[in-house]
């Protein structure tokens, strides 16, 4: 590997160094604004009537109780979108900004009162008059793919701004989207396997709970609209909102900042349409702040039913697997499509197989949507396919390690046709996950340990801009349109533009997302921003570093190979000249600036962004658990994980943010889980029915091990992470459930749930678990 | 009502409406936006400032019941730009990502450390379980706390005030 040092240009004073986060000072004073911090003068606080009933017809709405109460300026019904087309949808434009007619599931938006306090907007609601016509629920996707279920959507399928997935087709009945590939002949191989395991599987439906719920604060103006928004993907959010109520692009500002959380759920566009209408209704800046009840209805994770069978030779050799899953994206589609597609892609797992056959289904449901949660489709679906390779090492009394090994896809070797090769060491993390919990090692009864690996398409859309000022006093401004959620984007894009251009991090400025400054940038999701977002940074930053060796080859009248740059100063000839010196210099006292600009997208440029996806963020991980028989308890005692980034920028960072991803594992594999009856009610819509990981379960030993082979597509070799130990841990902890004699197929891991499972191994088959 | 508060230090005076919860007057009256609303439902300790030098979770308090006391939020806990030893560990330790839960966390902290010893790995964990945070997997503001009850340990008489307490 090339040292930092050795690199022409480059000193090592950034990039590698586990640095002061740049927010961290904001963050910990109280003083980092978040957007529920934010009033612009004369901002209205809205309040949203919801709807009761998961699938009914509006037959009455009358809104004239509360527009005459003292301090209520405005209400918004879908009677006030009859001038534009109100349906919007990254994916699939199936929403209306507010219900028209038909309501979907529980807690749409019925009706927005708009007033000078919180507390009149929400007594006002109280004073809207509405009635429903209740029709046939289907709340859950096999009520939705019943015979005679109700449609949830009629009319035809109309395909969203930013989907992504080429034609897009018809809908059948509830299914909005199927995606599905076929290779090889899997009849056969079935036929001829030594073994076969399969089986049918539940996937929970669970909220991301980012702490700050969505908050949109909209002002439109007539001919131009401003949003501050704690949204992820502020340019996909202007482009609907251009597109929704018919300004151009640049008459729509989005300004995102500090998120306060996002792991998905602040992804594309979700409160700012109806915060947009109902500023257009009352004329002055109206803020929407939900609950978290609010939230929990705005967006979740899509619970599955996935049939999956895998056979294999006698020698432990993976040949075969079928896979149908459907996830139930609820009443309108959000990201349902792509994460649907993202879990086909994930189910075949990292290893070399003859046949294969995937089919993956996103089904509307009347509950609540569903969009995308950090490693969506590979969390799906990697624990499934994961327990069935255990599976069939222990019927073969192989070693399941040594089965891995022995099936995974090697450096270079082919995932998916069309698409990228791996581009990891794929044997090499999956070893150092076992060797964190001592692989092999005995242990105590009812004690088990599991590992488990997958690949996740990574990366989205490979389009991002940058812009790098070098100010006339030196110092440094680097504008991205990355959003900061928590993740570090602020501080590893200062470090690339640091270290590129000599200085310590601290000098440079990374300014939050403001779309009609900010250069574009697709999105701030699936691993993307250090890889895509942090390449045009570096770029930028070359860019800016040509400008002032230019101007310091004529200052200093050497060649321009001949100068050094370190400590903020070209040297060659033997003079040194300080960048200040040299902008000076090149314009006038006065002042001035140089400007870099990078960018980065699929065809051209430099970097590996012609082959999607981007890179394969890889999912690995291990734990070692312990169950209590009597009970169904079940104690993650360890866990382990890789952090496989190519070039760490900031190695303190990624191992604080793989902890974080593994936590919510735990809280995914182990307990959270939201329930929602018959009629389409989520019954824990709190944060006291829906318990999150807190202190007391975070387990004794967390190890995060992170992979440096500078095999990354982004800066320095770099690429994403954060995202994997999330699909890697529940899958590493129902594989070391299992190798402690219970073997699961529904999650969360709850005790009842265990429990039960116990008590039918008791009973069943006893002899051919061994 | 006429409400009378001492915050950070400074006496502030003003007509509250009774119903008003003490993180919306914070927040709201008094432009202390860095205390934050995270749950409504006292779940999640996000909105935790010291009443009396006591933590409690402001958004189940009436602004009216604070009458008369001294209420320390996250801004007043900075000594100008001398970070306080909890904040300072805080940044030490990484023991933040996005800083939605940071001041409530911190709050909880400083309550703690006042309020027991000696303070190991469960207990620290113990004492800030009414507080959540999404980001972080909680170590790295376990070992934050933990560093800073060391330090304050380590002082002359300090561990053994602490105890007596």
């Amino acid at each position: 590997m090339t040292r930092l040092s050795e690199t022409p240009g480059r000193v090592g004073t950034a990039v590698g160094l586990s640095v002061e986060r740049v927010d961290a000072r904001d963050k910990l004073a109280g003083k980092a604004e978040f957007t529920g911090d934010l009033h612009p003068p004369f901002m209205l606080y809205g309040a949203v009537l919801r709807s009761p009933y998961a699938h009914a017809l509006i037959e009455h709405l009358d809104v004239r109780g509360a527009q005459d109460i003292d301090g209520v300026v405005a209400v918004l019904t879908g009677d006030d979108l009859s001038d534009i087309d109100p349906y919007y949808g990254h994916a699939l434009r199936d929403r209306p900004v507010v219900a028209i007619g038909k309501v979907r599931f529980v807690g749409e938006p019925v009706a927005v009162v708009a007033a000078v306090t919180q507390a009149i907007a929400d007594a006002a609601l109280a004073a809207i008059e509405v009635s429903y016509e209740p029709l046939e629920v289907a709340a859950s996707v096999d009520a939705a793919l019943a015979p005679g279920a109700p449609l949830i959507h009629e009319g035809a399928v109309r395909p969203g701004l930013a989907h992504g997935l080429g034609t897009l087709p018809e809908r059948e009945g509830n299914i909005c989207y199927s995606y599905g590939f076929s290779r090889g002949d899997t009849a056969s191989a079935f036929d001829t396997a030594a073994v076969v395991v399969e089986g049918e599987y539940r996937f929970p439906a669970v909220y991301q709970y980012s702490m700050e719920t969505h908050t949109t604060i909209a002002h439109h103006r007539g001919d131009d609209i401003v949003v501050w928004s704690s949204c992820q993907h502020p340019f996909l959010v202007r482009q609907e909102i251009s597109e929704l109520f018919g300004l151009a692009l640049d008459r729509v500002e989005v300004i995102v900042p500090y998120l306060g959380g996002g792991f998905g759920s602040k992804s594309y566009t979700k409160m700012e349409p109806l915060t947009v209408a109902m500023s257009r209704k009352a004329g002055r800046p109206v803020r929407i702040l939900n609950r978290v009840d609010e939230s929990m209805v705005t967006t979740r994770r899509h619970n599955m039913k996935c049939r999956m069978r895998t056979a294999a030779g006698a020698d432990g050799e993976l040949v075969a697997r079928e896979v149908e899953m459907w996830l139930d994206t609820g009443a309108y589609a959000d990201n349902g499509p792509r994460v649907t597609a993202t879990a086909g892609d994930a189910a075949p797992g990292p290893y070399r197989w003859r046949a294969m056959d995937v089919k993956a289904h996103c089904v509307y449901t009347t509950t609540s949507p569903s969009g995308s949660y950090r490693a969506f489709g590979s969390t799906h679906v990697q624990w499934i396919g994961e327990s069935q390779v255990d599976e069939i090492a222990r019927r073969l009394g192989l070693d399941r390690l040594e089965v891995r090994r022995a099936n995974l896809l090697g450096r270079g070797e082919e995932v998916r046709p069309g698409a990228k090769g791996v581009d990891a060491d794929l044997v090499g993390d999956i070893e150092k996950v076992a060797a964190a919990i001592d692989w092999g090692a005995p242990r105590g009864p009812n004690r088990g340990v599991g590992v488990s690996i997958g690949l996740l398409a990574a990366g989205a859309h490979p389009v991002s801009m940058a812009t790098v000022r070098l100010g006339p006093d030196g110092g440094v401004t680097v504008l991205v349109g990355t959003t900061e959620l928590g993740q570090g984007a602020r501080t590893v894009m200062g470090q690339i533009a640091a270290e590129v251009l000599g200085l310590e991090s601290s000098r440079v400025r990374v300014i939050g997302t403001d779309t009609a400054y900010t250069p574009y940038d697709r999105s701030t999701g699936a691993s993307r921003s250090t890889t895509v977002a942090g390449k045009a940074v570096e770029e930028a930053a070359l860019d800016v570093l040509d400008a002032l060796l230019e101007t310091a080859a004529d200052v200093l009248e050497v060649d321009r190979e001949q100068l050094t740059i370190g400590g903020g100063a070209v040297a060659g000839g033997g003079r040194t000249m300080s960048y200040e010196q040299l902008v000076q210099k090149r314009f006038g006292l006065a002042g001035g600036e140089l400007i870099g600009h990078g960018r980065v997208q699929p065809r051209g440029g430099s970097g590996g962004f012609a082959d999607g996806p981007v890179f394969w963020e890889i999912c690995v991980a291990g734990a070692e658990v312990e169950v209590d028989t009597e009970t169904g308890v079940v104690t993650v005692l360890r866990t382990s994980s890789v952090a496989d980034v190519g070039r760490a920028i900031n190695p303190q960072l990624i191992e604080r943010q793989d902890e974080g991803g593994a936590l919510q594992g735990i809280g995914n594999a182990m307990f959270e889980e939201m329930r929602f009856n018959d009629d389409g009610l989520l019954l824990n819509d709190t944060l006291l029915d829906y318990r999150i990981p807190s202190f007391e379960d975070v387990p004794a030993s967390m190890a995060c091990t992170i992979v440096e082979n500078g095999d990354g597509p982004g800066p320095f070799g770099a690429k994403g992470c954060g995202e994997g130990v999330l699909a890697g841990l529940p899958a590493a902890i129902v594989n070391a459930l299992a190798d402690a004699g219970v073997a699961m197929t529904e999650l969360p891991l709850t005790p009842e749930r265990v429990w039960n499972q116990i008590q039918k191994q008791r009973t069943v088959e006893p002899k051919e678990r061994t | 009502m006429e409400l009378r508060l001492t915050v950070n230090g400074a006496q502030v005076s003003g007509d509250v409406e009774p119903r008003t919860l003490l993180v919306h007057h914070l927040r709201t009256a008094l432009g202390l936006t860095g205390t934050k609303v995270g749950c409504d439902t006292s779940s999640c300790g996000a909105c935790t400032v010291l009443l009396d030098g006591r933590s409690v979770k402001s958004c189940t308090v009436l602004a009216v019941q604070a009458d008369g006391c001294e209420v320390t939020t996250i801004e007043g806990l900075a000594d100008g730009d001398e970070l306080h030893p909890l904040q300072a560990a805080f940044h030490d330790h990484h023991a933040l990502q996005c800083g939605y839960c940071t001041p409530g966390m911190i709050m909880a902290a400083v309550s703690l450390l006042r309020e027991r010893r000696p303070l190991d790995d469960a207990a620290v964990r113990r004492g800030l379980e009414g507080n959540l945070c999404r980001c972080t997997g909680y170590r790295g503001i376990v070992e934050a706390v933990l560093a800073v009850a060391a330090s304050e340990d380590a002082r002359p008489g300090a561990a053994g005030a602490a105890v007596a307490r």
